[in-house]
């Protein structure tokens, strides 16, 4: 069953979309099955986030609003997984909002 | 020019030089675009595999800066401009070269600092595959060439092809570490210390690695010397295998079990089992190589080895990683490794990679006589754990279904503290002496510093002690006590092991005849 899936989430990371992000957030994008692209606007350029290369491409600072959107098996729990992880902060410790 | 240096496994070799830490090469273009791009294809994987074998040592800040070159390296999106100049005729080095260059141009060109300091990564990921395609593939050494440079990996010695001669001659190394144990257990002639002098040596040599030394441009006259020693030392060799079918007994009639150690399944192939009582150390870290083994590549291993071994026991000891054996992956980058995170206490610490390799012997063991021991216990408590994951993990198999059965489980005592005070391990099934670490921590001489070369002796009274020690407290409480370290297998050392009370060693294999020969003159 093909399905899509778009949302969009602020970034929050002191750094942005960079390199360490992007190396967790394009091996989440891989465990679905959905083709998985992001864009810094609606209207795009989309980029492939399974790749790491397309992804840093996109050069995503702090402050963005990340679009993230899926189609093909899967899609919206991918959506929804990476706007979690982006959410999270992309699981670093940034000195707050976790515990020892 | 003759160099002296330490003999680290007996035996003679004549044959070209070979030097080991050759400087790198440049790229040779290929004939074909399928070639370029194989060229690079393989390229990438040696930099990939390069970099995940350094993620395992790495702490954490290291390991998200190489898996993000990891992850680029990986991605078809970097390499893709490449293939596709290869496949337009350029040569694999400029089109990586070329593609690169424009990946980094773009970061160069950003205008966050954060992205332009990216292009550093770039570059460096750039040359990790440039050094790749760049070194020189043909390393292979010729048939019957004897290796030289400051030391050699034990992978190295490894990938080697031995079966047509050839030996080891090192300026640095020591007759402990364990590319020397290989070679003597795979009979390869080696020789370390040689030093300085040794530096940039070329053509033919001749090793003699009875007496630890080698000539470089040997003359005439040095030649047929050297054949002439190594003549007699291959008759010495042939006299002594008429032992080896033969049991071991000492000149008073003693019977003494003599096994052998075993680093890789595969050794057993060229062991005659009649010729040994079994195996008495099978090692298991050099299974474990550059990556981690499943529960079937392990399971696989064992059951060969206890297949062949017939109804003779093996006794496999559990991953002894650490100290002077890194597994990337598994063990820790320390200070003073030795003395640090090694044996059982690292399989402890690393309870997921343990239990792998404990359900792997559990399903291994219904198929021949095995018996399991754990490395580097200092407490009975270390004992106890271990033994409580192979419960838990049995409980676990036999709630599963799986065939699977309970080895009896010893330790070595190679930690002094076990030596000194044995009758806390009165309940273990076996204790196996490990005489190369007990050696080094009661002398305090580190094994593969050859600067302590000359305090690393099995036969100092202190370590002799220690053994007639361990050999009484076994007789005295019924539980079997062996010695599997290198003094096993040395004839100057034997009698001593005998006379402290051992009658069960175990040896390379290459030094099986050589032994049985050499308890045979022991009047115990």
């Amino acid at each position: 069953m093909s399905a899509t899936a778009e949302a969009t989430v602020l970034i929050t990371h002191d750094v942005g979309l960079h390199a360490r992000p992007s190396v967790k957030f394009t091996k989440l994008a891989k465990s679905f099955a959905a083709d998985v692209e992001i864009a810094l606007a609606a209207n795009g350029p989309w980029f492939d986030a399974k790749s790491i290369v397309k992804v840093m491409a996109a050069k995503a600072p702090k402050g963005t609003v990340l679009h993230v959107r899926a189609n093909g098996d899967g899609a919206s729990d991918a959506v929804r997984a990476l706007i979690e992880l982006v959410q999270r902060d992309f699981d670093e410790d940034a000195g707050h909002a976790r515990s020892a | 020019m003759r160099i002296e240096g330490v003999a680290a496994a007996a035996g003679y070799a004549e044959g070209p030089l070979f030097e080991l830490d050759r400087p790198q090469g440049t790229y040779t273009g290929k004939a074909t675009a399928a070639e370029e791009r194989t060229s690079l294809e393989t390229a990438i994987d040696k930099a990939v595999n390069r970099l995940v074998a350094m993620v395992g040592t790495a702490d954490s800040d290291a390991a998200g800066i190489l898996e993000f070159h990891i992850a680029m390296l990986e991605d078809d999106a970097l390499s893709g401009p490449a293939f596709a100049s290869i496949a337009s005729g350029k040569a694999a080095d400029a089109a990586w070269r070329q593609a690169l260059g424009a990946e980094i141009a773009g970061y160069e060109a950003s205008d966050q600092d954060y992205f332009r300091a990216r292009a550093t990564d770039l570059r460096d990921i750039r040359d990790q595959v440039l050094r790749a395609l760049t070194e020189d593939d043909q390393r292979a050494a010729p048939a019957g060439a004897i290796l030289y440079g400051a030391d050699i990996a034990p992978t190295r010695f490894l990938q080697t092809d031995w079966s047509h001669g050839g030996g080891i001659a090192l300026k640095a190394g020591s007759t402990a570490s364990h590319v020397a144990m290989l070679a003597r257990s795979r009979g390869v002639p080696m020789v370390v210390g040689l030093g300085e002098p040794f530096t940039g040596a070329a053509g033919m040599a001749l090793l003699d690695a009875e007496h630890g030394n080698i000539v470089v441009a040997p003359s005439l006259p040095e030649i047929g010397a050297f054949r002439q020693a190594a003549s007699a030392f291959a008759a010495r060799q042939g006299k002594a295998r008429t032992f080896l079918a033969r049991p071991a007994a000492t000149r008073a009639g003693t019977a003494v079990r003599v096994q052998v150690n075993i680093a890789d399944p595969g050794d057993v192939d060229a062991i005659d089992i009649a010729t040994c009582d079994g195996v008495g150390l099978m090692r298991t870290e050099f299974l474990f190589g550059k990556t981690l083994p499943d529960e079937e590549t392990q399971y696989r291993g064992y059951r060969k080895v206890l297949e062949w071994a017939g109804g003779k026991p093996v006794t496999i000891r559990t991953v002894d990683a650490g100290g002077d054996k890194p597994v990337p992956g598994f063990t820790v980058e320390e200070g003073n490794p030795f003395l640090g995170l090694r044996g059982v206490r690292l399989s402890l610490a690393r309870p997921d990679i343990f239990r792998v390799q404990i359900r792997a012997l559990l399903r291994a063991a219904p198929h021949g006589n095995l018996k399991v021991m754990f490395p580097m216990i200092a407490t009975s408590e270390e004992y106890e754990r271990a033994a409580a994951l192979f419960a838990e993990e049995q409980a676990a198999l036999a709630a599963r279904g799986i065939a699977q059965r309970m080895p009896p489980l010893g330790i070595m005592v190679e930690v002094p503290s076990v030596a000194i005070a044995p009758e806390a391990f009165a309940g273990v099934a076996f204790l196996s002496i490990g005489s190369n670490d007990l050696t080094q921590y009661v002398m305090a001489a580190a094994r593969d510093n050859a600067a302590v070369a000359h305090l690393n002796s099995v036969r100092h009274p202190a370590v002799l002690r220690l053994i007639g020690a361990v050999a009484a407290f076994g007789r005295e409480n019924a539980i079997p006590v062996s010695l599997c370290g290198d003094a096993g297998g040395d004839p100057a050392s034997i009698p001593s092991l005998l006379e402290a009370g051992l009658r069960d060693l175990s040896v390379a294999p290459a030094q099986l005849a050589m032994a049985k020969a050499a308890i045979s003159d022991v009047p115990v």
